[in-house]
């Protein structure tokens, strides 16, 4: 155990500080959820990727740096720390990226994964349906083979950025004999393709952040199939492991959150506040780093050739509980002013970023499997209970 | 930056394990509350045999030369087991003091070398007695207290003290009150030194009874996991159920969790004790949430069996109540986190996880404050 960054280590985040400094947007960019803020933060992509800097863990041939996980939670510490804007393409960079990494080949590889690294090509998720959430096997939505193409027919749900996005990656029922979880692969799909309709779902803070894609008798060539067909379970399972273990939600997020808000405590510790409030802030900054002490810890264990455990999936369950506690406790800390708009005259951009957050935190108890899906998970796998 | 621990020092823990999963049943404790001494003399020289007594004795005295890295996971385990003797307050904190006096005197005081030497070889036992503790746990069984008096560190023959035993909700602690008065010749440190001394030695503390904490989560999760699954209501086992299940994985979220704070913990006390203040109390809270919340969540998971003499689970809840007090209790440990984040020289942010420092600086290397 060695707690200490090396030279070259530090060298890194010097590098990568200077860079930022010199790269991010003046002012923040608008939202993502809207037609011009997308762009603005593909563009952004761009220049990330221009920089080398839009996947440093990828290989160079890829456009990345090779780094390894210490060297990429630098990265993220130094991009949280900067206020750099959000990834947009996250499906595509932090889920789909290691997917194709993994099991594409190279063909697919070199066809996908630059593009998406550049920003070129942004990438929406295609696996709920409205029958299929939380019971994820019970997939309906077919591609039937046709020669050498698929030709698909249904419909997916709570596809995020699919309104904006280019491509999604799917995982359809390719055995229309089959159930639950055989029969399904994984199949990557343009949204430019005939017969796709995209319709945009509000989320909370009534931008399009959400899509239903239909599907009428779209043909998309078997290229686009990854890894075995019928065995797109196992890969789905595979890309949420990284989604729910270590890369989604990087630590350097809630320690910059939890950074913002004992700043905003500080303004008013001499307030008449709500009773809790010490506790809850100790308790984020707290948890904040305990989740980046963990990340540090799996990653160690990986660079020495550990694995993942099963233990991964108590990370989902506490980084998106600590996101609301954060944001609930800075809710209380502004008080009657919390509830206002962007855009309203007592309107600032202090105000804006909490509001903001606070309505995005709702979400993370639900998406990338409910909090309620980890818990079994984490009883089952990690503990041992009974299924049944 | 590598956090992870080497092969030689989870072979150790390993055999720990072993060793107390042999020689600790549930059933041995109990023989241990019906007992004047509450000690299990075959166990104690068993873990004296495994070389706990000599790991943080530095070579010179005949010890192993460990650090607080190298005892974190043992001190685990020694939660883990339920284990009643004051190993780990004797090993990971009064012997460590032991060896930081030693060191600020220049080895200019004769009696504590020999009394490491003694210690090292199981011969003699200390413990400490600092001021946040009212009682000493097993204060009759020691050789030496190691006792404040203002800064100033008194080292004093366990029969030269009136010992007031106390009897603890945890039979497996025996716990006394010790009268005492300071005297010139017991003094082995005082002024700046001394400060320091008790400042390591409740850092050193409260790490000690955060791991064990850590350790008592764990078993009591493992249990109540067994005891789920073997149990069947409505003709299955109750586990089954995600309200049950639930309960558990809280659980096991929160020690998940503790994990890394430990770890870190127990680096910054090897490396800079006196600057381990923060990285501590993050540990110690942590650590005291998850075993509370274990110890709740375990008694309701096994139903009316929970709440029994005859049923094992209170042998780990109440040890988990009593040291999530000990060496500052959940207030202490926040209100320590509190303070410092509200200074305003404190390093707050994504690119200070690890401290100040960015690069190796083997001449001071202090990577926490």
């Amino acid at each position: 155990m060695e707690l200490i960054y090396t030279a070259a280590q530090a060298q890194f985040r010097t590098e990568v500080r200077d860079w930022l400094n010199a790269n991010i947007p003046t002012s923040p960019l608008p939202s993502f959820d809207t037609e011009e803020g997308f762009a603005a933060h593909r563009e952004w992509e761009k220049t990330l990727s221009e920089g080398d800097y839009g996947m440093v863990t990828w290989p160079q041939e890829y456009g990345g740096r090779a780094c390894d996980l210490i060297e990429w939670l630098i990265f993220e510490e130094e991009y949280y720390r900067a206020g750099a804007p959000l990834r947009v393409n996250q499906n595509g960079i932090f889920l789909l990226g290691p997917t194709l990494m993994e099991y594409g080949t190279e063909a697919q590889k070199q066809r996908f994964i630059s593009a998406m690294a550049s920003g070129a090509e942004m990438w929406a998720q295609g696996w709920s349906e409205p029958g299929a959430g939380s019971d994820m096997a019970a997939i309906r939505c077919r591609a039937d083979r046709d020669g050498d193409e698929f030709v698909i027919n249904g419909q997916k749900i709570w596809s995020t950025r699919a309104v904006f996005a280019d491509w999604v990656f799917c995982l359809l029922r390719t055995d229309p004999e089959s159930s639950r979880h055989h029969g399904l692969s994984f199949i990557l799909v343009s949204l430019d393709a005939p017969g796709v309709t995209v319709r945009p779902i509000p989320q909370l803070n009534g931008l399009p952040g959400f899509a239903e894609i239909f599907f009428d008798d779209v043909r998309v060539s078997d290229f686009n199939l990854i890894g075995e067909e019928g065995g797109g379970w196992a890969i789905a399972m595979a890309t949420a492991g990284f989604e729910r273990g270590l890369m989604l939600r990087s630590p350097a997020r809630f320690q910059q959150a939890s950074r913002r808000l004992v700043e905003l405590y500080r303004q008013r510790q001499n307030d008449i506040l709500d009773l809790s409030i010490e506790d809850s802030v100790v308790r984020c900054y707290m948890d904040a780093e305990a989740y980046a002490l963990s990340t540090y810890q799996t990653a160690s264990r990986l660079i020495n050739n550990g694995a993942i455990g099963p233990e991964s999936s108590c990370n989902k369950i506490f980084w998106s509980e600590l996101d609301l506690r954060i944001h609930e406790t800075a809710m209380s800390l502004l008080g009657a002013k919390a509830e206002i708009e962007p855009g309203s005259p007592d309107a600032d951009q202090q105000l804006a970023n909490w509001l903001d957050g606070f309505l995005f935190a709702q979400s993370g108890p639900i998406y990338a499997g409910t909090n309620e899906i980890q818990r079994n998970i984490i009883a089952e796998r990690m503990l041992g209970m009974p299924r049944r | 930056m590598n956090f992870t621990f080497s092969d030689d020092q989870l072979l150790f823990r390993d055999t720990v394990r072993d060793l107390l999963s042999n020689e600790v049943t549930a059933e041995r404790i109990r023989q241990r509350w019906d007992s004047d001494s509450g000690v299990d003399s075959a166990a104690l020289q068993a873990m004296v045999d495994l070389g706990l007594t000599a790991a943080l004795v530095p070579e010179e005295q005949g010890g192993l030369g460990l650090s607080a890295v190298d005892f974190i996971l043992i001190a685990e385990e020694c939660g883990r087991a339920a284990l009643p003797e004051p190993i780990v307050d004797s090993c990971l904190v009064a012997t460590p003091m032991l060896v930081d006096a030693d060191r600020a005197l220049e080895g200019s005081n004769s009696r504590l070398r020999e009394l490491l030497e003694a210690v090292a070889s199981g011969e003699q036992t200390v413990l400490c007695g600092p001021s946040i503790n009212p009682y000493i746990n097993f204060a009759h069984s020691a050789d030496y207290l190691l006792l404040p008096h203002g800064n100033e560190v008194h080292l004093v023959a366990t029969d030269a003290v009136q010992l007031e035993l106390q009897t603890s909700v945890d039979l497996s602690r025996r716990l006394s009150k010790v009268s005492w008065q300071p005297r010139s010749e017991t003094c082995i440190a005082r002024g700046e030194i001394g400060a320091d001394l008790w400042r390591s030695t409740l850092n050193r503390g409260a790490l000690a009874n955060a791991a064990q904490l850590l350790g008592l989560s764990e078993a009591m999760v493992a249990r109540s996991v067994k005891f789920a699954t073997d149990r069947e209501q409505f003709g299955r086992p109750i586990g089954v159920n995600q309200a049950v299940k639930h309960l558990l994985a809280d659980c096991a979220v929160k020690a998940e969790f503790a994990k890394p704070a430990i770890y870190r913990a127990a680096y910054t006390v090897a490396v800079a004790p006196t600057r381990a203040d923060w990285s501590v109390s993050h540990a110690k809270a942590s650590a005291g949430d998850a075993a509370r919340a274990a110890s709740r969540n375990c008694t309701q998971v096994h139903g009316a069996m929970g709440y029994t003499w005859e049923c094992d689970l209170h042998i780990w809840m109440k040890r988990a109540w009593t040291l999530d007090r000990e060496w500052g209790d959940a207030g202490f440990h926040k209100n320590r986190i509190h303070e410092w984040l509200l200074q305003p020289k404190a390093l707050l942010g994504p690119q200070y996880t690890f401290g100040r420092r960015h690069m190796g600086d083997a001449a001071n290397p202090i990577t926490a404050v």
